[in-house]
């Protein structure tokens, strides 16, 4: 396809997410109904949508050139005095493969949502909802603008605080809403503040711009531009921008929200921490690396690669010890994210940008296959009280399994080149973040094969406590079954899970492909590689030995029963209790504020209200004195006199109403005939 | 057969006086209320024939007769219902009875 061909097509980039977004807006109209109406709309939508952006995607493969093709279209918004706003839209590698795969996994996952949430009554907000939050990140994802990009971003953030709470009448929802949303507000201050240094040091929002003028484009000249903290512009920029990647992809210390933000529905979790959200952060790095790697050998690079290793460790040893189906996937989430960005940090924009790709189809499908599981266990999430569920839910077993070994990185699978290739990369860079990684990728393969053994091994365990009123309580479901054994879910939940571990076997494959396709050439060199791969195959196996041995070979007889690794002790509490982050930030943060709050009451009470009622008592005393002097003496007393006239003539002419009508009218008669007389004789 | 303007006037103002008398003299409000009529129906009656004899070629005037006619339609009604509700207070309906609006 040839360059004009191309810039046509990033003109039309808009079409992607305006069809989502227009399904939202008509159906925040449509009555609650309206359920089939709903869903088929919206994944109507982002099916066109999914095809636009599979059209861009091979419109970008087809190039045959060796250098990047990159094709832009830029706008003015508005004018206000002499400045203006521009927006703009983008295409190019990084931006077709992204909006290919919000929309594709999108896709699938609207389908499986239909199934998900068949039982809600608020089935058309849902989708409202869903379908907005797949327009706002397919809106960031084509952005040529910051401007543009930090809307869509917020409103990433808003749509993630709506569904999150979807059930806001469960108080944990509640809760966990308002912290997502918090949190990654923390986040935004320094993308925000990251924004304005770059616009203020560049004078443009625009990325890429014709004549060269772009905010990335002058990433080389900012790096010899002075910024904070001893570092060049450009890296101060990019901290500052990593900041607000930090709290959207859950990178420790920001990490906080996304556990919590289980208690949303499951396809939103899927959503959430496959296609959407989470990616968001990944992608703005990825989006804006230029700018991180303008001055080589800046902290900053440093800085995110760590955050991301320790990152990547600290959540995979949480998701060790939970209990929650939902909760594990939710920890192994920010553990890979963890990954991206420590991948992103080593240098290789290909790793990150290449494992968040992989890493959301297998995601996406092991968090819809976890919501099958639920519905197929009658709403239950508790991994102990599941089991044995390879005989009752055959297509979800072998579905996840793939999930599960792609995660773990066994090697036909995605997620073993893309972790890989991200392991090579830090080996290359620091040994220490390189091996932190690799237990990293041990531990991971040991709790999916934890959680294997607990869901699908074994037997089933989820009659063993509410057998007695277990029946009134699940018939209360209505899923159209009796009893509390659990089943194999309707064809609309497992087809997306199926179609998805097509992808998660298969995408590895083009790890190379990629590399070449976002326009970074090597990636050849040997150095590492057999010891990176060959250390990585081991801690897997291991992994996989480790989960077998102390999950596999006896399986938990009974949902009371205590976890193996509780033998532990204090240690498998501390992981249990998430290395009580929670209750730090409790104790510190929150009680700091706490204090603050005191501290400013008694502030206000003292001094600001001191001051206040000292300047009101002084004005107080001078109208005192303004009273007696003039007011009581002059003004009042002629005043006074000036009333008792008006009212002697008042009470005189009173009497002249005589309250009967006719007498008035008479008068009136009486004026209109001399009137008349006047009028007649003059 | 053609009767000129001034008599016309002459009828109008004449029914003028009939109905200002009534209003002036009576007692009853009922009464006084049709002579009130009277005085309406004397001033729409100006307004046709100023119409007729001067400005025959516009509408405006018939409008604003019929417009006269239909308010005075609404006042009298307005008016009797006065009256009766004073009639429930009073017991009676004349006027010098009612004097409890005076200063």
């Amino acid at each position: 396809m040839d360059h004009a061909a191309l810039q046509h097509l990033a003109q039309q980039q808009w079409w992607i997410p305006l069809f989502p977004l227009v399904a939202a807006a008509i159906q925040s109209l449509l009555p609650r109904g309206q359920r089939k109406l709903s869903a088929g709309l919206c994944i109507v939508a982002m099916g066109v949508s999914c095809v636009l952006a599979l059209r861009a995607l091979l419109a970008t493969l087809g190039t045959g050139h060796h250098e990047v093709e990159r094709v832009f279209f830029n706008f003015t918004w508005f004018h206000f005095g002499t400045t203006q706003l521009d927006m703009g839209l983008i295409l190019d590698p990084l931006t077709a493969a992204m909006a290919a795969m919000v929309s594709f996994v999108g896709f699938w996952i609207f389908v499986n949502a239909t199934g998900y949430m068949a039982d809600d009554d608020n089935f058309t907000r849902f989708f409202c909802f869903l379908s907005l939050f797949a327009a706002s990140m397919l809106g960031l994802v084509i952005s040529n603008n910051l401007l543009l990009l930090f809307m869509c971003w917020e409103l990433v953030g808003l749509c993630s605080y709506l569904l999150i709470g979807f059930w806001y009448f469960k108080p944990a929802a509640a809760a966990a809403m308002k912290k997502a949303f918090i949190t990654t507000r923390i986040g935004d201050v320094g993308f925000f503040l990251g924004i304005l240094m770059l616009y203020y040091k560049t004078g443009t929002l625009n990325m890429y711009t014709a004549d060269g003028n772009g905010a990335l484009q002058q990433a080389g000249a900012l790096a010899h531009v002075a910024g904070w903290w001893g570092l060049s512009a450009a890296s101060t920029i990019a901290f500052l921008l990593f900041i607000g990647a930090m709290g959207k992809s859950a990178q420790f210390p920001l990490h906080v929200w996304l556990p919590d933000a289980m208690e949303g529905p499951t396809p939103v979790s899927a959503l959430i921490h496959a296609a959407t959200m989470v990616a968001a952060g990944v992608f703005m790095v990825g989006r804006m690396y230029p700018l991180f790697t303008a001055e080589p050998g800046s902290w900053v690079m440093d800085f995110v690669m760590w955050i991301g290793c320790f990152t990547a460790v600290f959540s995979a040893t949480i998701a060790v010890a939970q209990f929650d189906i939902k909760r594990v996937l939710a920890y192994s989430t920010c553990s890979q994210l963890g990954f991206m960005v420590m991948g992103l940090g080593a240098g290789s924009l290909v790793a990150g940008q290449f494992h968040l790709l992989t890493h959301a189809f297998f995601k996406a499908l092991l968090f819809l296959g976890s919501g099958c599981v639920i519905i197929g266990t009658h709403h239950e999430q508790d991994m102990r009280k599941m089991g044995g569920l390879k005989k009752y839910m055959p297509i979800t077993f072998w579905c996840y399994l793939i999930g599960m070994l792609a995660l773990s990185g066994v090697p036909p699978f995605a997620g073993f080149f893309s972790k890989d290739e991200i392991l090579l990369e830090t080996f290359r860079r620091s040994k220490a973040a390189w091996g932190l990684a690799t237990f990293a990728a041990f531990l991971t393969a040991f709790y999916m094969t934890r959680q294997m053994f607990m869901v699908f091994a074994g037997k089933w365990r989820g009659g063993d406590q509410d057998h007695g009123d277990g029946h009134d309580k699940h018939d209360d479901h209505g899923h159209g079954h009796h009893g509390g054994e659990p089943h194999e879910v309707p064809w609309n939940m497992w087809l997306p899970i199926a179609v998805l571990s097509v992808f998660a076997i298969g995408l590895g494959f083009f790890s190379h492909n990629y590399g070449l396709y976002l326009g970074v050439e090597g990636g050849e060199a040997a150095e590492g590689k057999a010891i990176v791969m060959g250390a990585s195959l081991t801690v897997v196996a291991l992994g996989l030995l480790f989960g077998w041995l102390i999950y596999g070979r006896k399986t938990m007889e009974h949902a009371t029963d205590e976890d193996p690794l509780a033998a532990m002790g204090a240690l498998f509490t501390f992981l249990n209790r998430k290395w009580y982050i929670d209750e730090f930030y409790e104790a510190t943060v929150f009680r700091f504020t706490a204090v603050c709050a005191v501290f400013f009451r008694l502030f206000d009470k003292l001094v600001v209200d001191g001051i206040l009622h000292a300047i009101a008592w002084v004005a107080w005393a001078i109208s005192q004195m303004f009273r007696w002097l003039g007011d009581e003496f002059f003004i009042n007393g002629g005043f006074d006199s000036g009333c008792e006239t008006v009212r002697l003539g008042g009470k005189t002419l009173a009497t002249l109403q005589s309250g009967r009508v006719q007498n008035y009218f008479r008068v009136l008669s009486l004026g209109a005939a001399i009137l008349l007389l006047i009028y007649f004789f003059t | 057969m053609n009767i000129p303007l001034d008599h016309y006037l002459m009828l109008s103002a004449f029914l003028f006086a009939i109905g200002l008398c009534g209003a002036l003299a009576r007692k009853n409000a009922i009464i006084v209320l049709m002579g009130i009529e009277i005085m309406f129906n004397a001033g729409i009656l100006n307004l046709i024939v100023f119409w007729h004899y001067r400005y025959f070629a516009s509408v405006t005037a018939q409008m604003f007769a019929i417009f006269a006619i239909s308010i005075a339609a609404a006042e009298s009604a307005i008016g009797l219902a006065l009256v009766i509700a004073v009639y429930r207070h009073y017991k009676s309906v004349t006027l010098d009875e009612m004097t409890s609006l005076k200063g």
